[in-house]
Formats: C-alpha cells, structure tokens, sequence
C-alpha cells in the first residue's frame, strides 16, 4: 500500500499528499518527511514547500532529460523507499520544545487588544494570560515570507477580522482574526485584531535560514514589558 | 563601467532565474517574467545565463551609457534607440561611452531584457540577484530602479575581442542575430489540469477551453487577472492552502481566474483549473493588457518533453553564439 498520495502538478513538481484534514498527526508526519528530504539530499531536489496536508516537491527535470516522461514515477519511487523504510519513526512525534516569542501587550503595541477583551466577555489580562497559554503549532509559512499559520488558539479569545482593514500594519505586530492567531514578519496592510508586538524579526533575509519559524515547529508567547521590548528590539 | 538611469520607465527591475530554496520559507522565487529572453539575452552578451538582466515593462527607462559596452536586448519590441537611432533586438550591440538608450512605444510584446555583457554588478540576496519589491532584497536595495540610480558593471572581454575599432557611431549592432523561436502572436496558451480541474462544471470547463480570455489592467509581476466566460464551481468547496506556482491558474470565488506569475505568493488557497506548461509562459508575459488569450489543454508528458526540447535549443544557439562571440564577430 502507498504511504501518501502523489499528484504531478507541473512539469517539475509534485505534491505529496498525506491526508485530507489538518491534525497533530499530519504535521508530524509532514515534519518528519521534511527532515528525511533534508537528510537524503536527491541530486533531482531543487526545494519543497510544506503545506497543511501535504508537500509540494520541485524537481530539476533535466536530471531525468533521457526520460522525462518518467520523472514523476522515479520520484514517487524513491520517496516510497524512505517513507517505508523509517515507518518505525513515523509513531514518534518529532516534535521540539515550542520556540518561544516575547510579546510586548501594551496599549501602544496592541491597539485591539480592547475589542478582543470586550468581544469575548474577558479582561485584557485574561485576554494576554489565555493567548500566553496556548502552544501553536506551526502548520505552514506562506502568504508573506515568514508568516506563520498557527493553530490551536482557544476559542475564548477568538475574534472576527476589522471590518475595515489597516493600511499598515507594523512589522512584528501580534494578531487574532476568528480562532487563528499570527505574527505578521514585514509592515504589510492587514485585517487582524493586533493584540500587541514582538521585538523579534520573524524574517531576516540577512540570517540563515531568513525565517524564525519553519512548518512543524511550534510556538509559545511570553510577556514582556515596553522596557524589555526596547531592550530586544536594540539587540 | 557604469549605466546612469535618466528616467525610470514604468517598472524596470533586475532578475535572473529566480530565489532558489526558500519558499518553505514563504519567500517568493522571483525571477524573470519572460525567462526564455532573459536567458537569451544573457547568451547574446556573451554572460552565463544565472546572470541578472534588466526587465523593463511597456514604457522603457532612459539610459546613459558613461563608458563602452555590449548590451543585449531580447523579448517584447519596445523600440529600442540609441541617440535617436532604433536598435535591434536579439543580437548584441555594442554601444559607445555617452550614448543614450531611450525606448519608444511597444510594438510587440510587453517586458523587454537588457543584458550588459559582463554582467550588472549587484550581490546576490538569499542566492539571488531578483529584485522582490514587498520584501525589499534583491536588485538595486530590494526595489525598482529610480532616477540617478548608477548600476555598476564588471569588466567584459567581449568589448576587447569585438571589432569596432574602426567606426565613430554610437551604437553597433551584430549582423548577425538570432530568431526566437516564441512568437509573441501565438496567443493559445497550453495548460495542464490543475487538481481541482473536476472540480468545475462542465460548462465552464468547456467555456475554458474554447472561449478567449481578456488581460484585464489589472495585472502585473504577481499575477494576470483574466475576464472570460464565469468559470463556476459544481458545488461550494473549501480547499486548504497549498504550494502554488508560476502558471497556476486559481479561480476566486466570483468566477474570473487569476494566473499566477513570477512574483506569485507561495501558497495559495483558490480551486486550481490549470497550470499553464512552461515552454508557453514566455506568451504570458509578452501579454499586454487588452489582448486576448485561449486555453489549450495537454498532458504533463507532453509538457515535459517540451520542456526538455527548449532547453536543447537553448544549448544549441548558446553554441552557435559563443562561435561567433570568440571570433570577435560583432
């Protein structure tokens, strides 16, 4: 029996789907694939992109030129032979410690940070306890370099979207919108309830790798004060 | 050895072959939109083909050459002139110190590639020289080129072997060119079934395939939105992100697709009718807003041996050329 469900989905790529819904289970084992692709090095590998439920693999297709046609099957193949051969491991969560972002919820950082209390019935520092309790898997990072897709926040402290949209939305700054919360890496416009900011750069084309986060890792908040985030944000 | 821009143009950025092994990372893979004359243009300057071009778009910048040098210009025809004097495209031509290259209206096509025969001297961003303007790296500091910006070249041999000694006019061009083998007049783009192709009613997946389709204005780098016949969903269905590429073509809920083009997000979350194949994404971005495309379907096999086939040709004028290249055969 297959272990994943392959799709050609251009002439040099091919999604490797594991399942249909998003769960712990499935981003586990999307984890470990992307560890065993970052371990068996394919001269045919060009790069991979993580997604909810599956992998979208690109291919240098001049590797199969005497053969193209069969590019797709030889690939399938060979990730058929380590997905069966590590099926042990897959029991296993590959799972680390959450990576751990400091937060600064202060009035000037978290301007919504009001509406999302008085939206759900809660004080702020309810608000700022609950959303430092959850640990938020990260299931993919996509829309902007660097932007995380977290889930696993509580619906306590959900929250719809603005009904007008921010022009501008800070680099860093911390938000809700419905049960979903994220931290946006680059000053972009945006429709989130911002809660507050991070001093950290969840992308940094200047560090290898460029992004803080990577799908399968997991995140924490913690709180700071505006005297800690000037701190951080200097260093 | 250096270019001065007098005038911007409408968007003229650097590119090369894109920002490789970061889209994990949600970073964009960039690159040229009209990669086949990027990397002609590159051939023609004698330069390796990773090496960045300038993609200048509809309305071309103005340029001050302040020393001697080989360009190449390949793509849309933009009526390229040098002090005045229109220039070829798809050849290389060699330019005198203090000549100006301005650009007219588009004849045909719409992104024109400048290669400098040495190359443009910019340090690579996350492994490559693209400008991706929303992150601002890549390129001149991560962004389109300005008034007064000064882009730096290396030194080429080619301007040593080429034989112009003898003339005092500001531009020479090669005798000898090269035919692209794209026309920018084939509008039938070739498609492959995108996974939620079945997805569609059959009356719109038929209205894709025969009907045409208008670029619509708003269309740039990140993407074409194209108007045509509604393309409708059988059913209502919610579909996760997933990776999306260069040719995807997604429909939003109101039934006009958008296809994706080299500055697309990585992900993307829209029911997928197709995926244009890479030999004819050169078409698209030749397109100008206004004209019309139709949709032919075709197989992934066939794309691939397609693929495949381009990139034999690509070798073989890269062949012919650097013959003539290091006869000093200008």
């Amino acid at each position: 029996m297959k272990r994943a469900a392959y799709y050609p989905i251009s002439e040099q790529a091919m999604l490797v789907e594991f399942g249909q819904e998003i769960s712990e289970e499935l981003r586990n084992k999307i984890r470990l694939f992307t560890d065993l692709l970052d371990q068996q090095n394919f001269p045919w590998l060009v790069e991979y992109i993580p997604a909810f439920t599956n992998v979208t693999i690109i291919f240098d297709l001049l590797y199969f030129k005497e053969n193209p046609g069969q590019s797709h099957e030889r690939i399938q193949e060979e990730i058929e032979n380590i997905l069966s051969s590590t099926e042990q491991e897959t029991l296993k969560s590959p799972d680390s410690e959450p990576v751990k972002i400091p937060v600064c919820y202060d009035e000037e950082f978290g301007m919504d940070l009001d509406e999302v209390a008085n939206y759900n019935g809660l004080s702020k520092e309810e608000v700022i306890t609950l959303h430092t309790e959850g640990i938020y898997p990260v299931y993919m990072i996509g829309f902007s370099p660097g932007f995380p897709y977290l889930g696993g926040m509580t619906g306590k402290i959900a929250a719809p979207r603005k009904e007008k949209p921010r022009p501008k939305i800070p680099a860093g700054s911390v938000g809700i919108a419905g049960t979903q919360t994220g931290v946006y890496p680059l000053e972009t416009p945006g429709g989130w309830q911002i809660i507050g900011r991070t001093p950290l750069s969840l992308f940094d084309p200047a560090k290898e790798p460029p992004a803080l986060l990577k799908a399968g890792d997991s995140v924490q908040f913690y709180r700071i004060s505006k005297e800690e985030y000037n701190r951080l944000k200097e260093s | 050895m250096s270019l001065k821009i007098l005038q911007s143009g409408l968007l003229s950025t650097i590119q090369d072959n894109g920002r490789f092994g970061f889209q994990k990372y949600g970073v964009i893979k960039s690159g040229a939109m009209d990669p086949y004359a990027h990397r002609l243009a590159n051939i023609l300057a004698g330069n390796p083909e990773d090496e960045a071009t300038l993609e200048m778009t509809l309305l071309g910048p103005s340029i001050e050459f302040t020393e001697d040098h080989i360009i190449a210009l390949t793509g849309g025809n933009l009526s390229p002139k040098v002090n005045g004097q229109p220039i070829p495209l798809w050849r290389p031509v060699f330019v005198r110190a203090g000549a100006k290259l301005e650009f007219g209206a588009p004849v045909s096509g719409c992104r024109t590639y400048m290669a400098v025969s040495g190359g443009y001297e910019l340090e690579p961003e996350l492994g490559s020289r693209s400008t991706y303007l929303k992150a601002g790296i890549g390129g001149v500091n991560g962004r389109a080129l300005k008034e007064n910006d000064d882009l730096k070249i290396r030194k080429s041999d080619l301007l040593d072997k080429a034989a112009i000694k003898n003339s005092e006019a500001k531009a020479i061009a090669a005798s000898w060119y090269m035919k692209p083998d794209y026309t920018v007049i084939n509008k039938t783009v070739r498609y492959i079934e995108g996974r939620e192709y079945d997805w569609f009613t059959e009356d719109s997946r038929s209205g894709f395939n025969t009907e045409e389709f208008t670029l619509t204005s708003q269309s740039d780098r990140m993407g074409y939105r194209i108007e045509g016949p509604v393309l409708a969903l059988k059913e209502k269905r919610e579909l996760l992100s997933e990776a999306v590429g260069f040719g995807t073509i997604q429909v939003p809920a109101g039934g006009q697709p958008i296809i994706l083009m080299a500055d697309h997000q990585t992900t993307g979350g829209y029911p997928k009718m197709g995926q244009v194949i890479t030999v004819d994404l050169p078409h698209l971005a030749q397109l100008k807003p206004g004209e019309k495309i139709k949709f032919e379907k075709t197989t992934v096999e066939e794309a691939q041996k397609l693929f495949v086939q381009r990139k034999k040709e690509i070798d073989f004028i890269r062949s012919m050329v650097k013959d003539k290249i290091d006869k000093g055969v200008l």
